[in-house]
């Protein structure tokens, strides 16, 4: 198991390296792990995905997480409906003469080209970690020269709105 | 006090403001905060980057021992925080005093003592330049403080220090640290220390949930087994009435750790004394073989447990404990109960079950208490460092208060020190720190000035922070200290004897400093006592000097520690419990 934490805390400077010492501490790793600013500019929310663990484990992250005098809410959304999302931007070699192909890789994934240069152009896709891969597999043989990712993000859906078949469906469609 | 602006030049520092506020300089508030705070003794060393705070404490009223290293004024905190349940406070500078704090601070978090530390910083403009004594103490000290601040502004100081004292003394206690850049000191800002401390993310369960509690008395009435472990949360949650209550309504064997010793009265007939790695035969029997275990506040550390898929294996397992993070850590748990144990004991008094069927278990327990206690063998003239103890506690009547420092003879005063009383154990557990027994017996005096302070120390141990000797010297303090010299690091040369073929790699001190003479340059009164047959009165003579003492007692020093859990066994696999 994969879990992804959503963490809220304090927007207060050494916060993150609390939490990242509490980490090393511990011996937990994570695979990845974003920060950035609520609607409350005092909150921030961490979102980490943790590597593999057992329940215990897990358990036990969110203890310790928990303890943090800076920490206001830990939620487990493994397992519950969530939107997430990771962005990657990653620049491809690409002859003028191929770049049709690139732009006809790209489109099913609602992928854009953000920057154009006379050798590569650089791709932004948007989605969850299994889409991002999926579009890297399809570009590497044309040569990636740089990948920037930015790590998962991730807000529970609201209950009610998960009820919502329309909604629903296209829960399932970006997930390809 | 955002919203309010600075008074007037003329008026004067006094002069209060809404609500009763102060406008004062930022060391005052510091003084001010620690007042306010009813803190009684501060512990310190002064520096560059503290000169201003020093200035402020400069006949300001609270007492401050100016100990010789920044580690004994820690270690001293610690003594007086453990023996009265209020926060130690200690005040180092900024860079070397604030690291010299290190090894505390992490002593402290390992076995919940609550601490203030106040550490010096370098100016705000400077931070970041690698200024003359300047270091991240925050950035260190995070993983081993409950929590820690920085502060930026002198108007945070009340705030902070309110903070600072309620998370150090509240929930899981344990330490905490506020640095202070110096020119914080000389700012200005309103002081006011009413308000509540706002802590959203700080909610400590105390009260546990009634449910959890009505689970665990329904549990004990079926338990032909039953066992209550007592921590060292009966101690800091100041129970022990209610522990006694509690066992003696339902007649239940009571298991002890090594840091709730005194938290039940060791000569209750029910007290199977210390379990664990050099825990009684009958404690450690009774932890193998339970099958309703109730653990009132500890933390199944692994000196204890022994093995784990050992522990308790066939017990249904009850742990009460402030710190939800421990329950299931390392021993499975069927009924996790959050919350303070005085408030469970309490709750768990309030309902009435009928009374295990035990009594088999209990006399089979007894049996083993009575025939398997713990032993030495008198065979010659040389000290044995077993009696040593058992007669110390005998002169005192077990009524002194004990601080020791880490090695056999520790593990011998566990044992062979009877404790009736709490708050008279002073002991380095979790962090197992050298260097600790000295210092924390000068913190356990001033905790505890009514009461006689023996600090039992290993001859290596005492040489860690012996320059502590000078407080003791200076101020005449009734501290005796008892150095067990066994001219070894015997803990080690005991792992070295069992487990390294007797290959005993820088663990022997044949060579060692005169300690009669070192006490003597401290104008303590010391001596020294090598044969058995004078040890008794030797002894006497010591402890019942007023002042100040050192006795140097040279013991076997091929005693080893037993019974004993090798590491990597069971608590049922004990080697040496009887001769
Ligand atoms: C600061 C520190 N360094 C090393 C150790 C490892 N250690 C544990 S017990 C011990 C020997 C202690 O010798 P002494 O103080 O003479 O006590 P004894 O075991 O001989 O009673 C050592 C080195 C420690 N616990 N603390
Ligand atoms: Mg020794």
């Amino acid at each position: 198991m994969t879990p992804v934490l959503s963490v809220l805390v304090h927007n207060k400077p050494g916060v993150l390296n609390r939490i990242t010492a509490l980490f090393m501490r511990k011996g937990f790793n994570i695979q990845s792990l974003t920060v950035c600013i609520t609607e409350n500019p005092e909150i921030s929310r961490m979102t980490i995905v943790m590597s593999d663990m057992d329940e215990a484990a897990l358990e036990q992250v969110m203890k310790q997480l928990h303890k943090q005098i800076d920490v206001l809410k830990v939620t487990d959304l493994t397992d519950q409906a969530m939107v997430a999302r990771d962005l990657a931007l990653i620049r491809v070699s690409s002859p003028i003469a191929e770049r049709a192909i690139i732009h006809s890789l790209i489109e099913p994934f609602r992928a854009n080209v953000v920057d154009v240069g006379r050798e590569t152009v650089t791709v932004q896709v948007t989605g969850d970690a299994e889409k991002i891969d999926a579009l890297i597999a399809l570009l590497r043989p044309y040569g990636i020269r740089e990948l920037a990712r930015t790590g998962l993000t991730a807000l529970q859906r609201e209950a009610a709105s998960s009820a919502d078949p329309k909604r629903a469906g296209e829960a399932q469609v970006l997930h390809i | 006090m955002p919203g309010m602006s600075k008074p007037a030049d003329d008026e004067t520092l006094t002069r209060s403001g809404e609500g009763g506020a102060m406008w004062m300089k930022g060391a005052d508030m510091v003084v001010e905060a620690l007042r306010r705070e009813q803190v009684e003794v501060i512990f310190g060393y002064p520096g560059g980057a503290v000169l201003p705070l020093y200035d402020a404490l400069y006949q300001c009223g609270i007492r401050h021992v100016l100990t010789r290293h920044e580690q004994g004024a820690i270690h001293a905190a610690e003594g007086y925080a453990r023996v009265t349940g209020k926060p130690g406070v200690v005040i180092a500078t900024s860079g070397p005093g604030a690291t010299n704090l290190v090894t505390g601070l992490a002593d402290a978090m390992m076995d919940s003592i609550p601490l203030v530390a106040i550490t010096g910083q370098v100016a705000k403009t400077v931070i970041g330049t690698d200024a003359f004594q300047e270091t991240s103490i925050i950035g260190i000290s995070t993983p081993i403080t409950k929590h820690n601040y920085q502060i930026r502004h002198a108007s945070e100081i009340p705030k902070v220090f309110k903070e600072a004292f309620h998370i150090a003394n509240s929930g899981r206690k344990g330490p905490v640290l506020i640095d202070i850049p110096k020119d914080v000191s000389g700012e200005e800002a309103w002081f006011a220390y009413d308000d509540p401390p706002q802590l959203p993310g700080y909610q400590p369960t105390v009260v546990p949930h009634h449910m959890q509690i009505r689970k665990l008395m329904h549990g004990l009435q079926h338990a032909k087994r039953p066992v209550v472990l007592a921590g060292a949360g009966i101690l800091h949650a100041r129970a022990t009435d209610k522990l006694l209550a509690f066992v003696e309504k339902y007649q239940l064997p009571v298991v002890q750790t090594l840091l709730g010793l005194g938290g039940f009265p060791a000569s209750h007939a029910l007290c199977l004394g210390m379990g664990g790695m050099h825990g009684s035969a009958a404690a450690n029997k009774a932890l193998y073989e339970t099958d309703f275990l109730i653990n009132l506040g500890a933390r199944f550390d692994d000196r204890l447990t022994g093995k784990l898929e050992h522990f308790a294996p066939h017990a249904v397992v009850a742990h009460i404990d402030i710190d939800p993070a421990e329950i299931g850590k390392n021993v499975p748990t069927d009924i996790p109960v959050v919350g303070d144990v005085g408030e469970a004991l309490a709750m768990m008094l309030s309902i009435d079950v009928p009374a295990p069927d035990a009594a088999a278990w209990r006399e089979e327990l007894l049996r083993v208490k009575r025939e398997l206690p713990f032993w030495w063998v008198q065979d010659g003239d040389r000290i044995k460092p077993q009696r040593l103890i058992a007669e110390i506690a005998r002169i005192t009547k077990g009524d002194a208060v004990v601080t020791t420092d880490v090695g056999q003879h520790q593990m011998w005063a566990a044992q062979f020190f009877p404790l009736n009383r709490p708050d008279r154990w002073v002991t380095s557990g979790g962090l197992g720190t050298m260097g600790f027994g000295l210092p924390a017996a000068i913190g356990a005096h001033f905790g505890r000035p009514d009461k006689l302070v023996v600090a039992i120390l290993g001859d290596a141990g005492f040489q860690m922070t012996l320059q502590e000797l000078a407080v003791i010297g200076e101020y005449q303090l009734p501290i005796k200290v008892v150095i067990v010299n066994n001219s070894a690091l015997g803990m080690v040369r005991q792992w070295q004897e069992m487990f390294h073929g007797e290959r005993y790699s820088e663990s022997l001190l044949p060579w060692q400093p005169d300690f009669v003479k070192l006490g003597e340059a401290y104008r303590i009164p010391s001596a020294r006592v090598e044969r058995d047959e004078e040890l008794a009165s030797a002894l006497e003579a010591f402890l019942s000097e007023p002042g100040p003492g050192l006795l140097e007692c040279v013991v076997d020093p091929n005693e080893n520690v037993y019974p004993m859990v090798a590491p990597g066994t069971g608590i049922h696999q004990m080697v040496g419990v009887k001769p």
